[in-house]
């Protein structure tokens, strides 16, 4: 079918928003089944794009290019390739979950619905942009609807978190904002028109110094995304104070964005940079991988906990994709799919726990095993998950991070894979300490895992199993777009000014 | 039955997923529907194991294929299972002690309330573990490696509402997790020197060596051996294996002595050809071998829980069979892990029915004269220690002092003399534990009950495993499995040095009755008091004893003091001068604004409206500038 699949998949989860404002008088369950339809809508849409997507094809696919401001160079550009289509599926499949998982919110259900929705479409158009500023545009606004969430339906310091999450990510922002206005300057000197298109900014001619200058530029606004060692301290703040489904967003997808714009826009943009700072961000990413697991062993709050985990995972994705093998890009992008699903889940998971002991103290918990064995079960897996247990999802991931790594540079990659022990440290310590030990008279009635709960772990176990078993399909699709992408960066000289792509290789498919 | 042995990891992986899943309503059928799978997965490695041998003996390694695992990049696994002598050998104890151990633990788990979920780790154990030893390749190994450590894990903690469990399990995943780091690391060496994982790639195909520099070699070899110690309980990360006691005891027969703690062996013994290339790494095989054997045995002298002694005996006897692979007698590396297969599963369980039978009760301290009331159970215990202590004929002596004897006719007297040493503590440990624990006079209240007929039988076939298996298997360094491992493992070549076979012989049986004639001389039932009361005697020496050289107090620490310090340490620096710098940046930026009036109100609300109208003005800066 040659649908515009790509506008499709953003414009998908808006289809509920007219309803929730129109209908003012609805209903709060019937707010929630709207919500829970539209994303589900949007999931099955992106499936058709996933079903059009050629395996085996490195470049943008699904093209589809409309002058929007044309006099301002501005486009409504979207391609995807074997990065973003995984973002994408993950992102699509995580919402429903999400959605389902804040079934139990009852305060301003309608707004909430419509502002979950906002923020899937505006994260969707973030990973298929290939207009810069079109970019930019969905990569800021996915600032407020986050916001919201935390502040409107956060816990007791939402105010503080919201506030240092949208500052911090802000002050990132504003760093990319003045290198995309630079290139598009740039732009209107070297190629006659002033563009944002991705595909003709790559064929730009950058003094060593200048290229330099703007991947640091750019660097600095995904690495307080990511969060990359030491820009992490929103990160904590954030999750503890989000509620479940804010959490369960803000790891599974929003995180993802920081790493994404490194892969898709320094990588492209800036091989020579790329190749320049290689070293020092891999000793940044190796840093965090140990650091986040440290601090996250003293925790004593479980999303704390989580949280600075991420810091350490998303590290791993960082060396991944800085190591420049096709191996560890491979891996990068996995585990981008993998913390997605494993970190997501630990979050909803003890969402639920919470659900039912409001507390997040470690101290205050314990015993829980022999009340609720099926709660704790769903904990377990998605622990073994997080800390990488072959035959699930992480495990491909970080295998292919550190293995592809290990080739490049043995010494990092040695103390990288501290976080694998370290990783087991903190999770199955955190777990004796929550989880097991004597059965506490406070937790006697807690109630098992409900169907509806079941319901929605159950797919991404599925899921985990799925990628640990049989990760083929989804590195099939990857390959030809890491190997290219590693290609380039690898033949690029650190100090010699970079070859401009030819039209040819750089936008495949494009239509004219 | 070649081409099917796939099911034999497929039978008790399902048999696993329909006990976890739906344990609760097979209610006290869980156990017996465990054991009908292990009976069949057995019955499937059996039939490979006889099609194997009506083939002739150099084309008895056939690789069967399964399917595809990863592909990224260059890099491609397939699920391939391997099945020759070697591997099927492994295949053949997990399912057939499996099988005796599962039917064991119907009795012993009789009044568990949740079997289903007992059975299901317990079968998904030995799944993993066939993968682990029917693996064609290094990263299926490394997948049922894990996978065995994580059922090691829930079973150690299955009765996770003692404390003692859960932190033993937690100490067991994070101990052998540091020897996996290391073996991972391994095979990332394996992957840039090779570009594959395929053991046929890896470990060269027939009659072919592995082209790879020693040094290469070297580095592989350690970092396996790193994972293999750690697996296995050798030194220095052994300190995991007594705390794994706290499992119940089937776990402890099945995983902690028959099965998992021997995957280490298996490793090395899988790889020796990169270990011959260099032989640092054979001599380093060798060494830890040595000294965990030696250190083990006097370890478990000072333990009066009879599970941590026996646990202690277990890497005790790992040991050995490092030791044999290091010195290159890899078949009897083999020959004595199956032998110990059958007898430390019948000391384990036979101490299980002491359990069972005495409300947990375990300290020999207040056991004794069990032999009155479980006669059987002494009976068969006595049985498991004479095979152990390495009497003739039983499969202790044709297999460990195997090992001494072969040192000996190559010349190596400190590997004789020093394992001889270990074979006197290992009869000494023993039977100490027969001694205090099942005659003399009752130090326990009440009477203890004989365990069941469920129990006693899979007891017997252990029992008879255990004193004959070597007479049959092993009875000479060219015996029948030594013969049958030999296309893989290549033959063993005997020296010519020192004593003749029969005055090794004779030392051996001698130093043997030496170990038993010292154990009954400190322990016999007059010696009772003396003992028991032997910590307040001589406290220093029971301390070292008793706390294994107190290793184990020494990690600890250093967790305390160092490690958990540190962490704090930087957590403290993380929230005060990481976020603290920060907070300080928000607060000068807010003092700041306050310098423009707009701003006052403080509220987050205008700085995002801001955003927009800065993101509205440059759109309409851009559409405006045509």
């Amino acid at each position: 079918m040659d649908l515009p699949w790509l506008t499709l998949v953003i414009v998908a989860p808006l289809v509920g928003v007219p309803v929730l404002a129109a209908w003012r008088t609805i209903s709060d369950e019937a707010a929630r089944w709207v919500g829970f339809g539209a994303t589900l809508v949007a999931f099955v849409v992106s499936l058709g794009m996933l079903l059009d997507f050629e395996t085996g094809e490195a470049g943008f696919q699904l093209v589809s290019k409309h002058p929007w401001v044309e006099s301002a160079g501005l486009s409504w550009f979207l391609g995807v390739d074997g990065f973003s289509v995984w973002l994408v599926m993950v992102t699509t499949f995580m919402f429903p979950i999400a959605v389902a998982a804040s079934w139990r919110i009852d305060h301003q259900v309608r707004r909430y619905m419509a502002v979950a929705l906002f923020l899937e479409t505006v994260i969707l158009g973030a990973f298929l942009s290939l207009d810069l500023l079109l970019f930019f545009l969905f990569f800021e606004a996915l600032l407020f609807p986050m916001y919201y969430i935390v502040g409107v339906w956060g816990s007791k310091r939402r105010i503080y978190a919201a506030t240092k999450f949208l500052l911090y990510t802000m002050f990132g922002s504003a760093f990319l904002l003045v290198g995309i206005l630079w290139l598009y300057i740039e732009s209107g000197k070297q190629l006659g028109a002033a563009t944002f298109d991705l595909t003709a900014l790559e064929q730009l001619q950058l003094p060593t110094g200048a290229g330099r200058w703007l991947f640091l530029a750019f660097f600095i606004g995904f690495a307080v995304k990511v969060p990359v060692w030491p820009l992490h301290t929103w990160l904590p703040d954030a999750h503890t104070e989000a509620p479940t489904k804010g959490s369960v967003v803000l790891a599974a997808i929003l995180l993802k964005t920081g790493p994404y714009g490194m892969l898709r826009f320094n990588l492209d943009l800036f091989p020579e940079a790329s190749r320049f700072f290689a070293d020092a961000i891999m000793l940044l990413a190796v840093v965090g991988i140990v650091y986040g697991a440290i601090v996250a062993m003293m925790q004593s709050d479980i999303k704390r906990l989580i949280a600075y985990s991420s810091v350490s995972h998303m590290g791993l994705i960082v060396l991944g994709i800085f190591a420049f093998s096709a191996e560890s890009m491979d891996g990068a992008v996995m585990q981008m799919v993998n913390h997605g699903l494993s970190t997501g889940m630990l979050f909803l998971v003890f969402g639920m726990l919470y659900e039912r002991t409001h507390t997040r103290e470690i101290a205050d918990l314990g015993g829980i095993v022999q009340v609720t064995p099926w709660l704790a079960g769903a904990y377990v897996v998605a622990m073994l998950s997080s800390i990488g247990l072959p035959g699930l999802n992480n495990f491909v991931g970080e295998f292919l991070v550190l293995l592809g790594t290990f080739s490049v540079d043995r010494v990092l990659a040695s103390i990288a894979i501290l976080g694998v022990i370290l990783s087991a440290i903190y999770m199955l310590w955190s777990y004796q300490r929550t989880f097991q030990g004597p059965a506490k008279e406070r937790w006697g009635r807690l109630p098992d895992l409900s169907w509806r709960e079941g319901a929605i772990v159950a797919p991404i176990v599925v899921v985990m199993l799925w990628i640990g078993l049989h990760p083929a399909p989804i590195l099939e699709r990857l390959r030809p777009t890491s190997e290219q992408v590693s290609e380039r960066v690898r033949t690029v000289q650190v100090g010699e000014a970079v070859e401009p792509l030819t039209e040819a290789s750089g936008a495949e498919g494009a239509e004219p | 039955m070649i081409d099917l042995i796939g099911l034999a990891i497929a039978i008790p992986l399902l048999a696993a997923g329909v006990n976890m899943l739906a344990g609760v309503r097979l209610g006290r059928y869980a156990g017996w529907f465990a054991t009908a799978a292990m009976v069949a997965s057995f019955a499937v490695v059996l039939g490979a194991l006889l099609d194997l041998l009506s083939m002739p003996a150099a084309e008895r390694s056939h690789v069967v294929a399964a399917a595809e695992w990863i592909r990224a990049g260059a890099a491609t696994v397939s699920i391939d299972l391997r099945v020759d002598p070697l591997s099927i050998t492994m295949a053949m104890v997990v399912t057939g002690v499996g099988s005796l151990i599962h039917l064991y633990a119907i009795g012993y788990m009789e009044h568990d309330p949740r079997p289903g979920r007992f059975f299901g780790y317990m079968n998904l154990f030995c799944a993993f573990m066939l993968a682990l030893v029917l693996a064609n390749d290094f990263l299926l190994l490394y997948l049922g490696w894990e996978g065995v450590g994580l059922c090691s894990y829930l079973l150690i903690g299955f009765w996770s509402d003692r404390p003692e469990a859960a932190r033993a399990a937690k100490k067991a995943f994070i101990t052998t997790r540091v020897g996996d780091v290391m073996l991972l690391l391994g095979l990332f060496v394996v992957w840039t020197h090779f570009g594959s994982f395929d053991f046929d790639t890896v470990l060269g195909g027939e009659g072919t060596l592995p082209e790879i520099a020693t040094g290469t070699a070297t580095a592989i070899s350690l970092l396996m051996l790193g994972g293999a110690v750690g697996k296995s309980a050798q030194l220095p990360l052994h300190v995991w294996l007594p705390d794994a006691m706290a499992g119940p005891t089937p776990v402890s027969a099945l995983i902690h002595a028959a099965t998992m703690v021997t995957a280490g062996v298996y490793l090395v013994v899988r790889t020796h050809v990169l270990f011959e290339i260099s032989e640092v790494a054979l001599t380093v095989v060798a060494v830890v071998g040595l000294a965990g054997a030696l250190y083990a045995g006097f370890a478990s002298l000072g333990q009066y829980d009879m599970k941590r002694a026996l646990a202690y005996s277990t890497m005790s006897q790992l040991g050995f069979m490092f030791l044999a692979a290091g010195l290159g007698y890899y078949a009897i590396a083999m020959s004595l892990l199956v032998a110990h297969a059958f007898y430390k599963a019948l000391l384990f369980l036979t101490s299980g029915n002491v359990m069972h039978g005495l409300h947990d009760e375990i300290d020999v301290r207040r056991l004794g004269g069990l032999r009155r009331d479980m006669p059987l159970t002494a009976a068969l215990f006595a049985g498991g220690a004479l095979a152990l202590s390495g009497l003739p004929p039983f499969s202790g002596f044709f297999t460990k002092d195997t090992i001494l004897e072969l040192a000996s006719h190559d010349g190596d007297v400190y590997a004789y003399v020093l394992g001889s040493l270990g074979a006197l503590v290992s009869a000494w440990y023993v039977a100490r534990l027969f001694f205090t624990a099942f005659i003399g006079d009752r130090r326990y209240e009440g009477r203890a009950h004989e365990a069941s007929p469920v129990m006693q039988a899979p007891l017997v076939v252990l029992a008879i495993g255990a004193l004959f298996a070597g007479l049959v298997l092993a009875a000479t360094p060219e015996g029948r499995l030594a013969t049958f491992l030999e296309p893989v493992l290549g033959p063993i070549v005997e020296g010519h040095a020192g004593p003749s076979t029969g005055v090794l012989v004779a030392i051996s049986v001698v130093v043997t009755l030496l170990g038993i004639g010292i154990a009954w001389r400190l322990y016999r039932p007059s010696q009772v008091e003396r003992w028991v009361s032997f910590p307040e005697r001589e406290p220093g020496m029971a301390g070292v004893l008793g706390h294994a050289f107190y290793l184990d107090d020494l990690y600890a620490w250093i967790v305390s003091a160092v490690g958990l310090r540190g962490a704090a340490a930087l957590e403290w620096f993380d929230r005060t001068v990481v976020d603290g710098v920060v907070n300080g940046v928000g607060r000068l930026a807010v003092w700041a604004a306050g310098l423009a009036p707009i701003w006052q109100s403080g509220k987050v609300r205008r700085y995002a409206l801001s955003f927009l109208a800065g993101g509205v003005a440059l759109l309409v800066f851009a559409v405006v500038r045509v």
